[in-house]
């Protein structure tokens, strides 16, 4: 068994800006241990551009934003194995996993980074009526088709779901020549990124019903066609509203969820609000020396967050390598009005240092203003002109602030609500 | 004349809000930078978008591309017909021109392949 001072599972975003950062603040024995056969995560199939304006001050398509965190994994000559599915991780940080050139294996390491990412929401989880013909996939799967594999998965389109990927997916194949009928959202909301339904549906006269929902998808072998209706404040559909379109695809696009599996064998706590580890500031878990960065710690909709999330773990978990466990002094924070959920959940008072949170909330509020508050007193507070579900909002609390501080940290968003 | 927009030069997608009279811009408010206040000043008479596709490569599979700088909306569907009537040999870098001069953008390599 070969041993490593940091194993990071997980080649994306936030594992290749974890090794990076670790290699920088000391650590030089990390190993990548990724699934796929390259590098560079799920931005491999997110050839539209708007990455990276945030660190880069440039908007780059998702290969070319990947590829500066490649190049300078390599340029550090920090190891990695493709093609290598890592199988489970134990408490005591112990890394199993397979691949065709190695059979199994068993790595151990100092600290280990899980930055596995997020996979989709299944249709499966969404009882919609009708057969179960061809032609139905989720949106990210129809976009490995049409952006790695280079064939288009249908003509004829209607997407469940607003979410950025569904949004994305639109565009996509409108430009590649397909029709896209509708998107039809359940909520009263989008769930995607304002500029996606500007340039995704808006600039392609692509309609989407809010309040709406797919009540039957038919066809035999192949999907013919789909019916949606308007839901009403119960999410059950309205009768009479119906809409039939023709079409021989749908996409569902109904969110994300933190790949978690590896995270349970090792033991590590998980968050019922962000189904993902609950982690101090420094991003470590609920186990010593197991950190969580990126789409399997939070679902975020701006890689340059997930980077600067990973800088943060790679950071912690080099700092853990060279000199142990550190004595924590902890707070918790909290979800006041309108926030579904905060992360950190734990700070530790005694690391110093500013520490930002970010949290969603549950629904559309203007003119509003974003509070932290401990046992009454605000720390800090902040005006917004708009807060919306579909973007991540930060909070920076100050290290001064946090160090005299006894009780829950609790983040709210008060304004004009619909 | 007030023109509400959205600026989908990043994902922050900054609400603008462009003051307009005769027909000439006059003011441009809500823009948190300059690329902002370009895109809304764009935005009322002439909307320009980068173009993002794939290019065939001989050796299989495909090389995610761009336009070199955003093209007139109007021309996008041209422009993909030009893209996709392309193909391409590797090796090839990021950066790299694929296709010279379509609509007055340049299509080029978004990834290097060995
Ligand atoms: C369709 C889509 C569009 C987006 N658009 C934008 C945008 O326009 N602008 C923007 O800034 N952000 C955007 N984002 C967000 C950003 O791309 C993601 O937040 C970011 O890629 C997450 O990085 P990650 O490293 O956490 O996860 P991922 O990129 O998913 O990487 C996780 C990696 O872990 C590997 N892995 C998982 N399990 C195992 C295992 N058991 N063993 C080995 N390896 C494993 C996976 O193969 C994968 O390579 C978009 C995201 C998606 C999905
Ligand atoms: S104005 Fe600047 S910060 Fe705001 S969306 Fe446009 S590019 Fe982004």
């Amino acid at each position: 068994m070969r041993n490593y001072d940091i194993i990071i599972i997980g080649g994306g975003p936030a594992g290749l800006a974890a090794a990076i950062s670790a290699y920088d603040n000391g650590v030089k024995s990390i190993l990548i241990l990724e699934r796929e056969a390259q590098l560079g995560g799920i931005l491999n199939q997110c050839i539209h551009n708007g990455f990276g304006l945030a660190r880069f001050k440039e908007s780059l398509t998702g290969p070319e934003y990947a590829e500066r965190f490649i190049v300078g994994v390599k340029e550090r000559g920090i190891e990695y194995l493709t093609e290598t599915t890592v199988l489970s991780v134990s408490n005591d940080k112990k890394v199993t996993a397979i691949s065709a050139e190695n059979g199994v294996f068993t790595v151990e390491g100092k600290a280990v980074v899980l930055s596995m990412g997020c996979r989709e929401r299944s249709r499966g989880a969404l009882n919609v009526a009708g057969t179960r013909p061809a032609g139905v996939y989720s949106a990210g799967t129809a976009q490995k088709y049409v952006n790695i594999l280079g064939y288009m998965p249908g003509r004829s389109v209607v997407i469940l779901g607003s979410g950025d990927i569904g949004l994305i997916m639109a565009r996509r194949m409108t430009l590649e020549g397909a029709k896209v009928h509708a998107v039809c959202e359940i909520m009263p909301h989008s769930s995607g990124l304002k500029r996606n339904i500007v340039q995704c549906l808006d600039d392609f006269d692509i309609p989407l019903y809010l309040n709406h929902t797919i009540v039957n998808i038919e066809g035999k072998e192949r999907v013919q066609g789909v019916t949606i209706a308007q839901v009403d404040a119960n999410k059950k559909p309205i009768k009479g509203t119906e809409k039939h379109f023709d079409c021989d695809t749908v996409l569902f696009s109904v969110g994300l969820i933190p790949e978690n599996e590896l995270s349970k064998t090792a033991g590590v706590n998980l968050s019922p609000r962000t189904k993902g580890a609950i982690v101090y500031e420094n991003r470590e878990t609920s186990v010593d020396g197991i950190f969580a960065c990126g789409n399997v710690l939070q679902v975020h909709d701006l890689v340059d967050f997930v980077s600067e999330e990973a800088e943060i773990a790679g950071k912690s978990a080099a700092e853990y390598v060279l000199n142990g466990a550190t004595e924590k002094e902890v707070i918790e924070t909290d979800c006041g009005a309108n926030v579904t959920y905060v992360l950190p959940q734990k700070i530790n008072k005694n690391a110093g240092g500013n520490v930002k949170a970010f949290f969603r909330v549950s629904k559309v509020i203007k003119n509003c203003t974003v509070k932290a508050e401990c046992n009454g007193e605000v720390i800090i507070s902040r005006k917004k002109k708009i807060a919306v579900p579909g973007e991540m909002e930060t909070l920076l609390l100050l290290g001064d602030k946090l160090k005299g501080l006894n009780g829950k940290i609790t983040v709210s968003v008060e304004g004009e609500t619909e | 004349m007030k023109k509400e927009l959205t600026c989908v030069e990043c994902p922050m997608g900054c609400r603008i809000t462009v003051l307009l009279e005769d027909n000439k811009v006059i003011g441009v408010e809500g823009n948190t930078c300059a690329r902002g206040k370009m895109y809304a000043e764009n935005e009322v008479f002439d909307p320009k978008r980068v173009v993002t596709s794939t290019v065939k490569l001989s050796c299989g599979g495909v090389l995610p591309v761009k336009t070199d700088r955003p093209v007139s909306k109007k021309d996008m569907f041209s422009v993909m017909k030009v893209i996709n009537g392309a193909c391409c040999k590797a090796p090839v870098k990021t950066g790299d021109v694929i296709i010279e001069n379509v609509f007055g953008a340049n299509i080029i390599s978004a990834k290097t392949v060995e």
